[in-house]
């Protein structure tokens, strides 16, 4: 009974662990929990003991340490010594996502009606605005980052700027000139892919860390501009009075030349909700579309080959200078989009909007999701935007940890636990397979297989080139 | 001295149906700072040849690889490529003291590699390389692996990109014509029922063959394989002279050869060039290279009965 015997052996060992995990934890414990200095009455400084807190505290570690030696180390064991059948899988997964793309997109279609007659035209838009609209700005700005990470394979910590430059061109030129929602809505995303040329020039030679460094630099640097360009930008101030879009020219406002007057109904904010909805659903779809299609293509390809190696591109004849620029401009221009889109939703930007937190949401949402794969980019961006909307919702939790309790400043603390999760056991992504662009067999299953490690995460350093 | 010596032989052999030289290299030397990597290196390469590039390691073999390839800029030197009519070589100084990368006459035309960046090198003057340490792109599949070689021909004909979205079937005809062509190279290789299998669960041998073809995918006048049978067990560094004898054969693409593996070497080379220490040694057929001195003391020391068989 070998297997007995080294499981009674890890037992001790288990304990032996636990024991000396408590050991620590009362050490490094008993100073900061055990002993507490409080001013009496006297204004005297007297030392107060919290014995059954720190005995807690020891307690949960030593248990968990315990738990973690038992069930979780034999349980990845386990998983790790079984045979790989995660390696290539051609059955329920394959059949899986091929409807679950197209029952997906019926949701996000059908969503706000559902919002509608379940919460009534009052309560939907909090659910269709909080919720649909919010989130799907943010899987529109994870499928542009998406082309630049997860296909070119360019780690971009500053995508946010480009955002910035989309939501401020609308604002300014819509507030200087009047100009209407569906003019700048272009040209918000040429001045963008504009300035993603612009970063991509003085960045062509890096990779990996040394370029996250510089777009994160570059991200600042857009925001830095914007605070300090006063009579331009306005500063912290930001911009107000931002033009709504509207239905090709009718706005949706209470007047007698409202959406609600012309169509002979009641006004209702649910209307122009509704129209926010579907624009942005619209304007993510565009972006899906494009992706896919751009994948099938030379230039798609190119960039999934630069992510893979660089130098092996310049070997086959590849311009890698246009081929990343064209990566840096699609990518920026689809965030040029958004950005107009976010600026006419909320009719007032700041730079409060456009910091690092923001490129750190994007880049986790794409990360989180599998970089390549638009479900799962999704997928993500559900999770994260939806999870932090959710914990605004749970009131309930204020009857147990009493009424100073706020949900959301734990958010960042479970975003980081839960990407900590994603990285142990899914490092490749919620979704972490890659489809072919082009088969030469097509009638047979399709084959799905891991998408190898994006070195741009990966190899901060380029390898001499044959050496 | 002796080099010159093996040089007028090399020059005195029966010539091959198109002696004129594809790839001429003249005085190149290369710096990385205070080291010398190859000092004032001369030879050419004829049309339709396999040209073998020999040496100890160390010997600058790589580097003046990647100077032909254009990924290192030459400290000194020329490297003149050509295609077409032979005549343009007539005009090879007038483009030196021109100071422009490429001269064309009629139908021949010259390149000067060390003044194009690499991309161009493959995508003007079809030089295709591998590498010593295989570079294919792992998480692809094979047959998008050879897809991204006619990455310039397919976006010639996607209209770079636009017509491409808007799905014109011009480009559907080049994209099936690049397809069949990757087909042709697959079926070369054995490697069609596997076209769909990302190029990192390949076997070692298979990813050798596969870079060979994905850079044969370029359309290239001049292969240059650096090391194409390291790592490959003796049946398979046999099957893959075959492999480079037929594509010789059947293609107008004359080879350049790194290669430690003198079976290999001396079964399939026209014309061997030998460095040492950056310098080269010798030049000749596989014959005078067997027999010189100076490549035996560079290998192997002086004894005669340790020179590298076939």
């Amino acid at each position: 009974m070998p297997s007995e015997a080294s499981s009674r052996f890890g037992v001790a060992r288990a304990f032996r662990e636990a024991a000396t995990s408590a050991l620590l934890a009362f050490g490094l414990l008993l100073p900061l929990i055990g002993f507490n200095t409080v001013q009496n009455i006297h204004n005297e400084l007297i030392l107060e003991t919290r014995w059954p807190l720190l005995a807690a505290l020891v307690g949960i570690i030593a248990a968990g340490r315990l738990a973690y030696s038992l069930v979780i180390t034999p349980w990845l064991d386990r998983r790790m010594s079984a045979p790989r059948r995660d390696r290539k899988f051609t059955g329920w997964v394959s059949h899986l996502t091929s409807w679950v793309t197209p029952l997906v997109l019926a949701f996000a279609i059908v969503y706000p009606a559902l919002a509608l007659w379940l919460a009534g035209s009052q309560g939907a838009v909090k659910w269709v605005d909080n919720f649909g609209v919010q989130i799907l700005i943010y899987v529109m700005l994870g499928w542009g980052l998406n082309i630049v990470v997860g296909l070119a394979g360019l780690l971009d910590l500053g995508y946010v700027a480009f955002y910035a430059v989309g939501a401020y061109s609308y604002a300014l030129l819509a507030t200087t000139f009047g100009l209407s929602f569906w003019i700048l809505l272009p040209i918000a995303g040429c001045l963008a892919a504009f300035w993603g040329i612009l970063l991509g020039f003085p960045v062509l030679r890096l990779r990996g860390d040394y370029l996250a460094i510089v777009t994160l630099a570059f991200g600042e640097i857009i925001r830095l501009i914007l605070i300090n360009w006063v009579p331009v930008t306005n500063g912290y101030a930001g911009i107000s009075g931002i033009p709504r879009p509207t239905l090709f020219g009718i706005p949706f406002n209470a007047s007698d030349e409202g959406f609600a007057a012309r169509f002979g109904l009641e006004f209702s904010p649910i209307y122009r909700i509704l129209f926010l909805y579907y624009l942005i659903l619209s304007l993510a779809f565009i972006t899906a579309a494009m992706t896919v299609r751009l994948r099938r293509l030379p230039l798609g390809r190119a960039w999934e080959a630069l992510r893979e190696d660089e130098i092996a591109c310049r070997s086959l004849g590849i311009n890698t200078t246009n081929t990343k620029l064209t990566a840096f401009a699609m990518g920026a221009m689809f965030a040029g989009f958004a950005g107009s889109f976010f600026a006419s939703r909320q009719g007032f930007i700041s730079p409060e909007s456009f910091t690092f937190m923001e490129s750190a949401v994007i880049v986790a949402i794409v990360v989180l999701g599998g970089m390549g794969s638009l479900l799962g980019v999704a997928i993500a961006a559900v999770l994260m935007i939806g999870g932090t909307e959710i914990m605004r919702e749970l009131d309930f939790l204020k009857m147990v940890f009493g009424s100073n309790f706020d949900p959301t400043q734990y958010r960042m603390l479970l975003f980081g636990f839960g990407m900590v999760l994603i990285m142990i056991w899914r490092p490749r992504g919620l979704i972490g397979t890659r489809h072919p662009s082009i088969q030469l067999h097509p009638g047979e299953p399709r084959t799905l297989f891991p998408r190898a490690r994006n070195p741009a995460l990966a190899a901060p350093l380029q390898a001499e080139p044959g050496a | 001295m002796n080099a010159v010596a093996s040089q007028v032989r090399a020059e005195e052999r029966p010539a091959p149906a198109s002696a004129a030289p594809i790839l001429r290299v003249d005085h190149l030397s290369m710096r990385f700072g205070g080291l010398v990597a190859v000092t004032d290196l001369s030879f050419t390469a004829a049309r339709g040849d396999i040209t073998a590039l020999i040496g100890p390691n160390g010997a600058g073999k790589t580097t003046v690889f990647n100077c032909i390839t254009g990924f290192y800029k030459p400290t000194e030197g020329r490297i003149a490529l050509q295609s077409g009519d032979a005549q343009v070589w007539e005009d090879l100084e007038a483009l030196t003291d021109r100071g422009t990368r490429t001269l064309q006459r009629g139908t021949g035309a010259l390149f000067l590699l060390e003044r194009m960046p690499d991309y161009l090198v493959t995508q003007k003057a079809r030089v295709a390389r591998t590498f010593q340490n295989i570079r294919l792109f792992p998480g692809m599949t094979v047959l998008e692996n050879l897809l991204v070689a006619q990455h310039n021909v397919l976006m010639q004909a996607s209209g770079f990109t636009v017509f491409g979205a808007l799905g014109f079937p011009s480009y559907a005809r080049a994209e099936r014509a690049a397809v069949e062509k990757a087909r042709y190279w697959l079926d070369r290789i054995g490697l069609i029922e596997r076209a769909d299998d990302p190029a990192a669960e390949l076997p070692y041998g298979a990813q050798r063959r596969l870079e060979i073809a994905r850079a044969m995918c370029t359309d290239p006048a001049l292969l240059c394989l650096d090391e194409p049978a390291a790592g490959l067990n003796a049946n398979e560094s046999a099957e893959l002279g075959n492999y480079l004898r037929a594509i010789r054969g059947e293609h107008t693409t004359s080879i350049l050869l790194i290669e430690h593996d003198m079976s290999v070497v001396m079964g399939i080379s026209d014309h061997i060039i030998v460095l040492d220490h950056g310098q080269k040694i010798a030049d000749g057929t596989p014959e005078d290279i067997q027999s010189d001195a100076k490549v035996i003391a560079a290998y192997l020391g002086v004894e005669e009965s340790e020179i590298p068989e076939s």
